[in-house]
């Protein structure tokens, strides 16, 4: 395995951008980073790449000065220098793009890029300052934002594009940015490439903190693996494949693509019939669909969020937005279900054997505050086996999520935990554990594996198949455009709250996806529109 | 009605709406800066009596209001070491400051006067007295303007006129200036400053200690000027009208000029007409007294409008990762 500083691409004449010697830092008896070295050449992207939980962002934290390193020294172009806080590390030069944007909403671009970096006592000067810097840096770079706009009206993409700003603004030559694509969609995200390979090439030296192994490969020219807090190898993207940066991040092989017999579907468990919704504020949010899942059976709903997708999977599993209007046919194994009122709940749906895995697991899925055990019941706590006389079995709950713990390989295996203290992936294992194991016909899974690392992706994906070859219907949501092709036997595309079509063959490119992910079919021309009501 | 009965009821308009703005504007900057203040209320009492009690003993009114205003700030310290630096509950500590206020006054009062927890009644000196602004009797018998001038706008007392200075004043502070802007910056979303390298801890404190001046001048006013000496109680929840009004005027200085103006004319009102006859029925003077703290509880159910506080108001600052 590769290590060592910067592949072989020779002694660079400069010293590097940042270097870093030795750097550990513990919490309590937790090694979050042991004895890390790696330098960065200056004008070059440096991605670091691990799991969850590996000590990434431990790593960033000490370089903007969040937290003092136990050991270990770093060097800004070759000069040492001790980082005790961010002022510090921006007069260091270091610009830090966080994966919470650190912008105040209700200010403008403007304020949020003179916030911290004023010229004097009053605004006006630094106002006007700011406005020509940030004309002369969205012509160079091509990151344009209206420095008028409130934070709040814009989107995500043109909000990290002023964290940039804010970073450039204040002369940052060295760019850090912890999981910049999380939030963006993939349009957004290409264009944030693009915008860092044009700072690289202007001489600016980026470090990319990321799990995805995509990124790495199509942006970064070397990368470092960190595994448990350790530096598994720093290598030359060019000299590497997805396959072995996964290897070394896990130390393991693990499948990225999912193993599979072929489907062998049977009768429709899930039958939607023009299935129209009409929010509170009278928009339609989804119009006309046709859906049917069948037993033993994937189905992957691709689209880029905002499409209708959360909608759908809402409303399928009861809590769909109160207000709404619901029109058309939903049935569960023939038989109708009730939309509206009384039977139009959480509660309901599950009794009909309808398991539910939300998209977004820390609001829907858990609550953070309780222990594992609390929360590996919830929706289910009422059933008999649970129940003593007129009281909870809570022993019998505990000793039941300890040994789904095990099954599922939950870490730490601790029921009394708080859902809080374990990582992303972890966390989802619980929800996923909890829907899974009560046997549904149909299982409704809204982002499986986002933030999840990569063993529990492996897993997660294991779980969902075998679920399947169990004879059971699945509804997968995803983001994750690989993901959806990985898992599912047939794909449908929503766009604009339509599906477009719901036939796709599992291998359909990504570009041919794409594009109908966008309302435009392969060929070119815009999908026709739904027959309408 | 007669214009001069008019011009009256906007007098002592002004005169009662002064305490109101100065406590405003202090819960403003503190709020501002994303730290809930339920305790200008007992501020602004421990401040008029220290500035009474101070005023009595040496005759001196400037130094009551020094006293007045120091009394105010050692409370916000408190208030701040609590909230800010031990990260607790901003509401407990606020409601703690006015429990301290409202026993200690009363507790030091009698033990230094011996009458009751009042201060003894200020006069000459130790009181701040009317200022009559320039050609105020020259210009008396010009109509309609003359009056308006010599009897509305001049012959308050020094504090009067701070208070209305200060509305401009925090309006330009606010957003015009760098300190007014991570001000802002902190009690929208602290991490945003951190993250730019610059302290919230400080930058919280000194919001808190503005506020303590300001509730301190309130108080000082209400012994000192309004009044003639300190009585327990005089706040009389003047500081939750504050918050009241704060809140109508969506942490914005000019509308809370509006605001506690239209408290302090509703004040003025009830003292001058404590009994209004329509027709068959006599309003009794506890309902006009009443007035404004039923408009208080209407404006606090949320009547007024979508008032949207600071978004990081109430919660400790915590470093995350």
């Amino acid at each position: 395995m590769p290590t060592g500083a910067a592949g072989g691409a020779g002694v660079p004449q400069t010293p590097p951008a940042i270097e870093l010697r030795g750097i550990s830092k513990a919490f309590g008896p937790v090694q979050a980073d042991r004895d890390i070295s790696m330098a960065v050449p200056r004008g070059t992207i440096h991605g670091i790449i691990g799991e969850n939980g590996a000590g990434k962002s431990t790593l960033m934290s000490i370089l903007y000065g969040f937290y003092r390193p136990d050991a270990g020294e770093i060097l800004i172009d070759g000069t040492p220098i001790a980082i005790s806080d961010s002022q510090t590390a921006i007069r260091a030069g270091i610009g830090m793009v966080f994966q919470h944007f650190k912008l105040v909403r209700n200010f403008t671009v403007l304020e949020n890029v003179i916030l911290g970096a004023e010229d004097g006592g009053l605004l006006r000067p630094s106002l006007s300052r700011a406005r020509k810097e940030l004309r002369r840096l969205a012509d160079e770079y091509g990151l344009d934002v209206d420095p008028d706009a409130l934070i709040e009206e814009l989107s995500v993409g043109h909000q990290q594009r002023v964290e940039i700003l804010k970073a450039l603004y204040r002369n940052a030559n060295i760019l850090i940015l912890d999981e910049p694509t999380g939030v963006l969609t993939p349009a957004e995200a290409d264009h944030l490439f693009r915008i860092l390979r044009g700072l690289r090439d202007q001489g600016k030296t980026i470090i990319l903190i990321t799990h995805k192994l995509r990124e790495i490969v199509d942006s970064t020219d070397n990368v470092s693996v960190i595994r448990r807090g350790e530096i598994v190898g720093t290598v030359r993207t060019a000299d590497t494949s997805p396959e072995q940066l996964a290897e070394m991040m896990v130390g393991r092989k693990v499948l990225l693509n999912v193993e599979k017999a072929p489907a062998q579907p049977g009768a429709p468990v899930l039958d939607i019939t023009r299935l129209r919704m009409i929010d509170r504020d009278g928009v339609e949010r989804l119009r006309d669909i046709d859906l049917t899942v069948r037993r033993g059976e994937i189905v992957g709903i691709a689209g880029v969020s905002g499409n209708g997708q959360t909608q759908l999977l809402e409303i399928i599993g009861g809590f769909g937005e109160p207000g709404a209007t619901l029109m058309g046919e939903i049935a569960i194994n023939g038989k109708a279900i009730p939309l509206h009122g009384y039977g139009a709940n959480g509660r309901t749906r599950r009794k009909l054997g309808i398991g539910h895995v939300p998209e977004d697991r820390q609001t829907e899925g858990l609550i953070m505050d309780f222990a594992a055990w609390e929360n590996a019941v919830f929706g289910y706590h009422d059933a008999p086996e649970w129940q003593k006389g007129p009281l909870m079995d809570n022993a019998a709950i505990r000793a039941d999520t300890e040994s789904r713990m095990a099954r599922f390989d939950v870490r730490p295996p601790n029921p009394e935990l708080a859902a809080r203290n374990f990582s992303g992936g972890n966390q989802q294992k619980i929800v996923v554990a909890r829907e899974i194991e009560r046997n549904p016909d149909l299982l409704l899974i809204g982002q499986p594996t986002r933030g999840v690392d990569i063993g529990a992706i492996e897993f997660i994906h294991r779980q969902i198949v075998a679920l399947r070859d169990q004879g059971k219907a699945i509804l997968l949501i995803s983001v994750e455009l690989d993901e959806i092709r990985a898992l599912s036997d047939r794909i449908a595309v929503m766009f604009d709250g339509r599906i477009m079509g719901q036939d796709h063959p599992p291998d359909t490119s990504a570009s041919d996806l794409g594009c109908l992910m966008a309302g435009v079919s392969p060929g070119g021309a815009p999908m026709t529109k739904g027959t309408g009501a | 009605m007669d214009f001069a009965i008019v011009l009256q009821v906007l007098d002592g308009a002004l005169r009662l709406m002064t305490p109101l703005l100065f406590a405003c504007l202090a819960g403003l900057y503190s709020e501002r800066a994303g730290i809930f203040d339920i305790g200008l209320e007992g501020k602004m009492l421990m401040a008029g009596f220290a500035a009474a009690a101070v005023a009595a003993v040496t005759g001196n009114v400037w130094l009551g209001l020094v006293a007045g205003i120091g009394a105010s700030v050692a409370l916000a310290l408190l208030h701040g070491l609590a909230s800010i630096t031990f990260r607790g509950n901003q509401l407990i500590s606020g409601v703690a400051v006015n429990f301290l206020a409202a026993g200690l006054t009363v507790l030091l009062g009698q033990r230094l006067f011996q009458l009751g927890g009042r201060t003894p009644s200020l006069g000459g000196e130790a009181r701040f007295g009317p200022v009559t602004l320039p050609f105020a009797e020259t210009l008396r018998d010009v109509p309609v303007l003359g009056p308006i001038y010599a009897e509305l706008i001049s012959g308050h007392t020094v504090l009067v006129y701070l208070a209305l200075a200060c509305v401009p004043l925090t309006w330009w502070v606010l957003f015009r200036t760098r300190f007014g802007l991570r001000l802002r910056a902190v009690g929208e979303n602290p991490a945003s400053v951190d993250t730019a390298g610059v302290s919230v801890t400080r930058l919280r404190y000194q919001a808190v200690i503005i506020c303590g001046i300001l509730c301190g001048l309130a108080g000082a006013y209400l012994s000192t000027a309004l009044a003639a000496g300190f009585v327990r109680d005089m706040t009389a929840g003047r500081g939750y009208i504050a918050l009241a009004a704060l809140i109508f005027a969506k942490w914005r200085p000019a509308h809370a000029l509006f605001a506690t103006f239209l408290f302090g004319l509703m004040e003025a009102i009830a003292n001058r007409f404590p009994n209004i006859d329509i027709g068959p029925i006599t309003v009794p003077s506890m309902f006009m007294n009443a007035l404004p703290y039923i408009l208080t509880v209407i404006i606090l159910a949320g009547f007024v409008g979508r008032a949207i506080p600071p978004r990081a108001g109430g919660e400790p600052y915590v470093k995350e990762r």
